[in-house]
Parts: structure tokens; C-alpha cells; sequence
């Protein structure tokens, strides 16, 4: 805290009268980042601040393509599909000043792969990382892996030497009740330097006039100032009296005020996030229905009704306000294997689906429980209630249950729910990551998230496979296949694809709203 | 005397322990920590080897003793939202709370005496009816719609002060306070009155019955026909006895001050412990949420256990009715 404060109160002294034309900007979006240490948290906040300070070897601008960072090259080995390799970026410095070298990235990933680590998952494939020069890096991987790239836009570098020097070579481990220099402490690559930090309070990175990339990018924000603001409304007043100049999370209902305030714009793009319904259609008898001895959801012709109860359009105009895409698919529109086909596919026919409850033998429908969660994704309540009179149409009596995510996300872990709203992110950009946690038979390290009690084996081998192989025709081929099993059974009941909202004053120029909701602001411009 | 002092020290440390053990019994029912501390991608293993580190598979009673046996340690336990240690946490976010609490009381007592008095005495005039209508609205707004609206009037449209946070802190060795800078102190005006409304409105609503009924008595009376002024009437014979049930009132309602500052601090963004339990909450931070329970229940035991003890010091009846039962 001291140190904060003196640090807070030695850079107002030291940098500001440095800075000719010192363009702060003034940032505030619902949560804050969880912890410094970018590889102990997976999640958006944390990720979102540590990408100003931290680089990864290749990250995602802000329209979600590829571009590389702390790597200039990659490519799979010629003679060994086992083997990727990465070219580094030559001339780079950490804040501190130190070089930036292959034994950084041997030692960041083998720290982001160690058991405390909220990264490994994503590298479980890698069985060796060995660095060849001072410049190449070579991953060894456990067969061929097409799209490891894909995993490694979030997994930042750190300096070996730095970490040594303070002690935080291994994560920080919550449950041994550790807290870590790193955690409060930062020194990366990034365009930014931490500049001081009071938790939940406030954080001010300030520019690195030895970023690698100083000419590359508009740079035009000298120093950023991040505030949380949880409360929705006290979030879009600030924006309106002008004490911040960027909010992320605007509600949807405040979107048309602060659109029309003068000076303030709203951009909104889609979220790499899909929206919908699971349903336990593995079981023989579910307990959260009015049907004895049986279960409706097994019943693909229910599933099929279900789904064309749903009116989308009407969940987009009036409980979204006109923010979200209708949803055919649980893959958001960016992902490798998504169709417009695919995602087109549900349309509402409400006598369609009541002759096929009839066809299923539920013509006088069934009652059953609806899980859902009340903070978690845009409006998820109402959504839900306005799924409930949409089945209703076809007879099913819902009964919605709707609690906060920390008691709505276990039941589905523990499998104590048989019909819930869920959401889902694609940060590797590849349907294969969607079928590993929704799709596969659950157990082991696939499935952790399919509470559907589906289980192919033929479509588990398919997934398998999407890890090893190579020829990206054939991969693609059998994702589609995979997709039209999905589509086929059911197996979810898609609603729609988030759209974010960002609002700032008219003088903040970015690119894009970027689809994981993490500005970068290297890529801002300040008019 | 001693014998009442430690009876009642040890009823306060049983209504401790009955507190934390009902804190403790409801965290499985807020939700899983897990959840939130693993990314996405987590394996069942890994859920399972968390639970078994953090204790999370232990019965609510096990995990209670170890809090407790942590907790004499003087160790509150590492925060899972902010990976720091609760103690350090909370002793940063305290000097928010307690400022606001401070300022906003000081609000209520200072404006509820006097529009309580006023009201008082001129009871007919017809600022005493504005004055009474508005504060019935004081006690019947939800908080966070008066903070909103205070916002929204004097931040959004007139632009006078800030919508949200503390302004700027100074750091004198570990207390950070507003009070030192004008942007902190402008900080301080909504939430205090927000926060502070609702006692301001039931101070100026005791003071002012209280008040009535003492200008009914018949020493008042008897004042007035002796020809003395009516300032000295009614301050210095009136007032002095309207403020003893004043008083004890005030003391209590100190306590309900900072515990319930909760609202305000989410609306207004004020890095206080309010904000850091609601986020506990919404994390299912347990080390935090049995670190401000119990600190939240150790402040209103410890204002009672005062104001109990004042009691048996001001009335020499209650020191007599023990002797004498002692004496049996």
C-alpha cells in the first residue's frame, strides 16, 4: 500500500513533466483483474490488463487475427509434424530493462504448464519445450498438433532472471495459502509498465518508451488509468459526466442514452460467446420432471420441438434490445467449423413442434425445471423467463430456477441438473475445443463441461482425432461431420451469440470492439 | 462489579462463536469457490484436487475449527479472489468505511438534531410540514435509488461532484484519508448522504417527539411563566433532556453505519470493506466473508458490551439488585 502510493506519487513527479503531449485515458469496465501473475488466472479481466503489460508469442488484435508479438515466425518443422517452431523477436527489453531471450520462453511456458498453473490445460499436448538459439524455440508436442498456436495467445513471457531474483519461479498456489511478488508486481514486454495498483481501486500502467513496437502502433495513450465500476448504472454515469473516457460492459438498456449524450459514441461488435440451453438426454429417468419411469429429453423429437419453440427473434428484440445474433449452433461466428448454414438453421414452428411432442407421445406436454444462472451472462434471467412461456406453447410447463453463477455452475460440474443455461467461449478459435468440453463422453480430461450424458464413441474417436491430424481438408471434413451429428441429435438448444458494447468519448479511436472484450490500447488513437 | 464485567465478556465471546458458526454453516449454500478459481478448461481432477487442498470437502464444523484456530493465530487466511492475505486486505480497505461511516454520522447528528428541534418548535409552520414530508421520503427510499438519483442530479447533470470513488487518498503510515485533498473531500459528499439520510431522518424523528413531549412538561411551563426567553427555554431546560435517549440511540445505530454501508459502497464504487464483502459474495471468497462477518459481529458485540457497561456505571440500581441476589 505504502509503496504504492510512493510509487503513485514519484511518477506524478517524475513522468508527467517528461511527456510532451501526455494523452491519458481513463478506463473502467465492470471487474478487475484477479491477480498480476499472468499464469495464474484463465480469465477475461486478468487477462485483458496483463496483455498491456505482458506479451505473449503471438496474440490476437483487436478484429481477432493473428498477429505476432514476442514471435515473428512459425511454423511446423519440415521433417517433424511433432514439432513447431518459433522464430523470436530480436531487440526486445523487459520494463527492467533485461533481455528478452529463448530461455524466457522455455521457462514461461514450462512455469505456465507446472500443476499450480490456470494455463496448463491449455498446453497438454506439449511434452518438451527446448530452445535452439538464443532466437529459436522449438515445442514438442505428443503428435501432431495442427493448431497449438491457437493455445498460445494468452500465455505470456516472462523474464527467468526477474522471477528468480523475487522468488515467484513456481504460480502462486492459492490453496497453500501463498501470495506471491509477482501477483503485485509486474515486469513484461508489453507496451505498457505498471505504474501502481490498489486492487479493486485503481491501476495505472503508463507507456514503455522502449517498447519494440513504439513505431509500429498508433501509441497515442500515454498512460491509462483503470478503475472498476461494478454497478451498471454508476458506470454509465461516470461515462456521462466525463470522469472516465472508456467503459466496457454498457447495459443494454443505457446503450440508446449514452449513443445519443453528446461527445460519447457506442461501438458494439459480436462476443466470442454463444448462449444456450443443455439438456440431459443421457439419463433413463430424470428427477426434475413430472414424467415417471421416463425421460423426455431422451426423446430426440422432443429436443427437436423444444428448440422450435424458441423464438430468437423475439428473445433479440425485446429481451436484448436488439444486442445479440440469433444462434443455429453453439459455436460463435469466428470459430474454425462454424457455417452460416448451420447457424441459420433454427427457425420457430410452434404447430411443427407440438405435432412432434405428439409424435413423441407428449402431446399433453410434461412439467420440468430450468436451471439458470442470474449474474453471469447479459440478461440471462430474462432470457430464461422468456424461454419458459415460449415452451410453455408446446405444452411444457417450466418451472425456472434461477440463482447466482456460483450456485448455478456447480450443479452443472456435479451433474445434479437436467435442463440449464450455459455460455460458451471459444478462445482457441477452433470447434475442436468446443467438442473436447461439450460434446465428449465425460471423464478423464474431455467432457468436463458435457452434462448432457451423450456419449458416441464414434464421435469421441472423431474428436481424438481433430488433435493429431494434420491435413487441415481432412481435419476440417471431420468437424463437419462431428457438427452434423450435433445438429442432428440436438444435443443443445443454441440461442443466441453475445454482442459486446463499448462506450467512450468521441476522441478515443480504436479499431475494432474486439471479440474477447479486451482492449489493447497499444492499437488506440487519441484525436 | 468485576464478576458482571467478566460475565458479560464471556456472553459476548459465546455470541461469537454462535455467529461464526451460523456464518459458517451458510457459506456451502452461497456457492462453489472452485468454480471461479479454475479457468474454463479445468479437469474434474483438478476440481477435486483444489476442494481437497482448500478443505472444501470437509464438514462445515472442521472447517470452522480451523478458522478459528488460524484466526487466534492472527491469521485471517489468503484471500481466493485477490490471493493476498485477508488481514492485509481489510486493514487497507477499513480507513474507506470508517471515514464515510464517520462523516456520514456526523451528518446525521448535526442535521437531524437541528431540523429535529426545529420541527419541534415550530411544529405548525408549514417549512416543519416540507421538512417532515421530504423525510418521510428519506426513510422510505431503497438506498441505491437515492444514490442513483444523487448521481444522476449532481454528478450527470450538474457535474459538481464525482459519481464514483474516493478522489485522491494521502497515505499517512497505513490510514489512507480523503479528508486531506479537495477531490477526496468532494468524494465523501454523496455517499455520506446517502448513507446517512436514513439515520439523519430517524434522529430528526426522535428529537422531535422527544422534544414535544419534554415542551409539554411542566417545568417548561413553569419557565415560561416566570418570563424567561424562549432561546433559554427551549436549549438549555428542553434540549439537554430531549438528548439522552438521543444518545443511546446514536451509540447503536454507529454500528449499523458501517455494517450496512454495503449499498452505498457498491453504488458509489467506494473501496471500502462493504464492497470488498459483496465481492467476496459474488467470488464465494470465504476467507473474506468469515473475516468481515466475524469483524462486523466483534463491532456491534463490542458496542453493546460498552453500552451495557455504561449502563451498570450510570445506574446504582443495577449494582444494588446484583449485590443483593449475590448476597442469597
Amino acid at each position: 500500500m505504502k509503496k504504492t502510493m510512493l510509487l503513485l506519487a514519484t511518477s506524478a513527479l517524475v513522468v508527467t513533466p517528461l511527456l510532451a503531449s501526455a494523452e491519458t485515458l481513463r478506463w473502467a469496465r465492470a471487474g478487475d483483474s484477479l491477480t498480476l501473475d499472468p499464469h495464474a488466472q484463465n480469465e477475461g479481466p486478468t487477462h485483458a490488463l496483463a496483455h498491456q503489460i505482458y506479451e505473449p508469442l503471438i496474440l490476437r488484435d483487436m478484429f481477432g487475427q493473428f498477429q505476432p508479438a514476442l514471435a515473428t515466425e512459425w511454423a511446423p518443422k519440415a521433417d517433424d509434424p511433432n514439432v513447431w517452431v518459433f522464430k523470436l523477436r530480436e531487440g526486445v527489453t523487459y520494463h527492467d530493462g533485461a533481455a528478452f531471450t529463448a530461455e524466457d520462453v522455455v521457462f514461461s511456458f514450462e512455469r505456465a504448464k507446472s500443476e499450480t498453473s490456470a494455463m496448463k490445460e491449455l498446453l497438454t499436448s506439449i511434452t518438451e519445450i527446448r530452445a535452439v538459439d538464443d532466437f529459436t524455440v522449438e515445442f514438442v508436442t505428443d503428435g501432431p498438433n495442427p493448431i497449438l498456436p491457437n493455445n498460445f495467445t494468452n500465455l505470456f513471457i516472462m523474464d527467468k532472471d526477474w522471477t528468480e531474483a523475487n522468488g515467484v519461479t513456481k504460480v502462486q498456489d492459492i490453496a497453500n495459502g501463498e501470495t506471491t511478488f509477482a501477483a503485485t508486481n509486474a515486469n513484461g514486454t508489453g507496451a505498457y509498465t505498471l505504474t501502481s495498483r490498489e486492487p479493486d481501486v485503481r491501476t495505472v500502467i503508463t507507456m514503455n518508451e522502449n517498447y519494440w513496437g513504439k513505431d509500429e502502433f498508433p501509441m497515442a495513450v500515454t498512460e491509462v488509468i483503470y478503475t472498476p465500476i461494478q454497478n451498471a448504472a454508476t458506470r454509465v454515469a461516470a461515462l456521462l459526466s466525463g470522469e472516465v473516457d472508456f467503459i466496457q460492459d454498457v447495459p443494454v438498456q443505457d446503450l440508446g442514452r449514452v449513443a445519443e449524450a453528446d461527445g460519447l459514441e457506442v461501438r458494439t461488435a459480436p462476443q466470442n460467446r454463444v448462449i444456450f440451453f443443455g439438456m440431459n438426454s443421457g439419463a433413463d429417468d430424470i428427477d426434475s420432471d413430472n414424467v415417471d419411469g421416463a425421460n423426455p429429453l431422451s426423446d430426440v423429437r422432443v429436443r427437436k420441438a423444444m428448440n422450435m419453440a424458441i423464438n430468437r427473434d423475439a428473445i433479440q428484440q425485446v429481451v436484448m434490445r436488439g444486442q445479440s445474433a440469433p444462434a443455429g449452433m453453439i459455436a460463435p461466428p469466428f470459430v474454425n467449423g462454424w457455417t452460416a448454414e448451420m447457424d441459420g438453421m433454427s427457425s420457430t414452428d410452434i404447430d411443427a413442434a407440438k405435432a412432434l411432442m405428439e409424435e413423441a407421445g407428449y402431446g399433453d406436454g410434461f412439467s420440468i425445471t430450468l436451471d439458470c444462472p442470474n449474474d453471469r451472462y447479459i440478461n440471462d434471467e430474462a432470457i430464461c423467463q422468456a424461454a419458459v412461456g415460449m415452451f410453455g406453447q408446446i405444452g411444457i410447463t417450466v418451472n425456472l430456477d434461477a440463482k447466482p453463477k456460483a450456485q448455478h455452475f456447480p450443479l452443472i460440474q456435479n451433474g445434479e441438473t437436467n435442463f440449464y443455461m450455459l455460455g460458451w467461449g471459444v478462445p482457441t478459435y477452433d470447434s475442436e475445443y468446443i467438442f473436447n468440453f461439450l460434446v465428449h463422453t465425460r471423464g478423464g480430461d474431455r467432457g468436463s463441461w458435457n452434462n448432457t450424458g451423450f456419449t458416441n464413441a464414434d464421435v469421441d474417436t472423431k474428436i481424438v482425432s481433430l488433435a493429431s491430424e494434420t491435413d487441415l481438408a481432412a481435419r476440417n471434413s471431420t468437424i463437419a461431420d462431428i457438427w452434423s451429428v450435433v445438429q442432428e441429435e440436438q444435443l443443445y438448444l443454441p440461442v443466441h451469440h453475445q454482442v459486446l458494447n463499448w462506450g467512450a468519448k468521441s476522441n478515443v479511436v480504436y479499431p475494432n470492439v474486439s471479440p474477447e472484450d479486451d482492449p489493447k490500447f497499444k492499437y488506440f488513437e487519441m484525436n | 462489579m468485576l464478576g458482571y464485567v467478566i460475565r458479560r465478556v464471556f456472553q459476548s465471546i459465546v455470541v461469537l462463536l454462535i455467529v461464526g458458526l451460523v456464518a459458517f454453516s451458510m457459506f456451502r449454500f452461497v456457492g462453489d469457490p472452485i468454480d471461479n478459481l479454475l479457468g474454463q478448461e479445468r479437469t474434474l481432477e483438478d476440481i477435486e484436487r483444489l476442494r481437497t487442498q482448500l478443505g472444501l470437502d470437509e464438514p462445515f464444523l472442521v472447517q470452522y475449527w480451523n478458522f478459528l484456530e488460524r484466526a487466534v493465530q492472527g491469521d485471517l487466511g489468503i484471500s481466493y479472489r485477490q490471493s493476498r492475505p485477508v488481514a492485509e486486505i481489510l486493514l487497507e480497505r477499513a480507513p474507506a468505511t470508517l471515514e464515510l461511516a464517520a462523516v456520514s454520522g456526523l451528518f446525521a447528528i448535526v442535521f437531524g438534531i437541528i431540523l429535529g428541534i426545529f420541527t419541534a418548535i415550530r411544529r405548525d409552520g408549514w417549512a416543519s410540514s416540507v421538512i417532515m414530508t421530504v423525510s418521510l421520503i428519506g426513510v422510505s427510499l431503497p438506498t441505491f435509488l437515492i444514490g442513483i438519483l444523487l448521481i444522476y442530479v449532481f454528478a450527470v447533470e450538474l457535474g459538481w461532484l464525482p459519481s464514483f470513488g474516493r478522489g485522491e487518498v494521502v497515505d499517512l503510515g497505513g490510514w489512507t484519508t480523503g479528508f486531506l485533498t479537495a477531490s477526496g473531500l468532494k468524494a465523501l459528499i454523496l455517499p455520506a448522504i446517502t448513507l446517512g439520510l436514513y439515520q439523519m431522518t430517524l434522529i430528526m424523528r426522535l428529537v422531535r417527539s422527544e422534544m414535544l413531549e419534554v415542551l409539554r412538561q411542566d417545568y417548561i411551563r413553569f419557565a415560561r411563566a416566570r418570563g424567561l426567553r424562549d432561546k433559554a427555554v427551549n436549549f438549555r431546560h428542553a434540549l439537554k433532556n430531549t438528548l439522552v435517549p438521543v444518545i443511546t440511540v446514536t451509540g447503536l445505530q454507529l454500528g449499523s453505519i458501517i455494517a450496512f454501508a454495503i449499498i452505498t459502497e457498491t453504488v458509489f464504487q467506494w473501496p471500502g470493506v462493504g464492497l470488498l464483502f459483496i465481492n467476496a459474495i459474488q467470488f464465494v471468497d470465504i476467507p473474506v466473508m468469515a473475516a468481515y462477518l466475524m469483524l462486523i459481529s466483534v463491532l456491534f458485540v463490542g458496542i453493546n458490551l460498552v453500552v451495557d457497561l455504561l449502563y451498570f456505571a450510570i445506574d446504582p440500581r443495577l449494582r444494588d439488585e446484583r449485590s443483593a441476589a449475590g448476597g442469597n
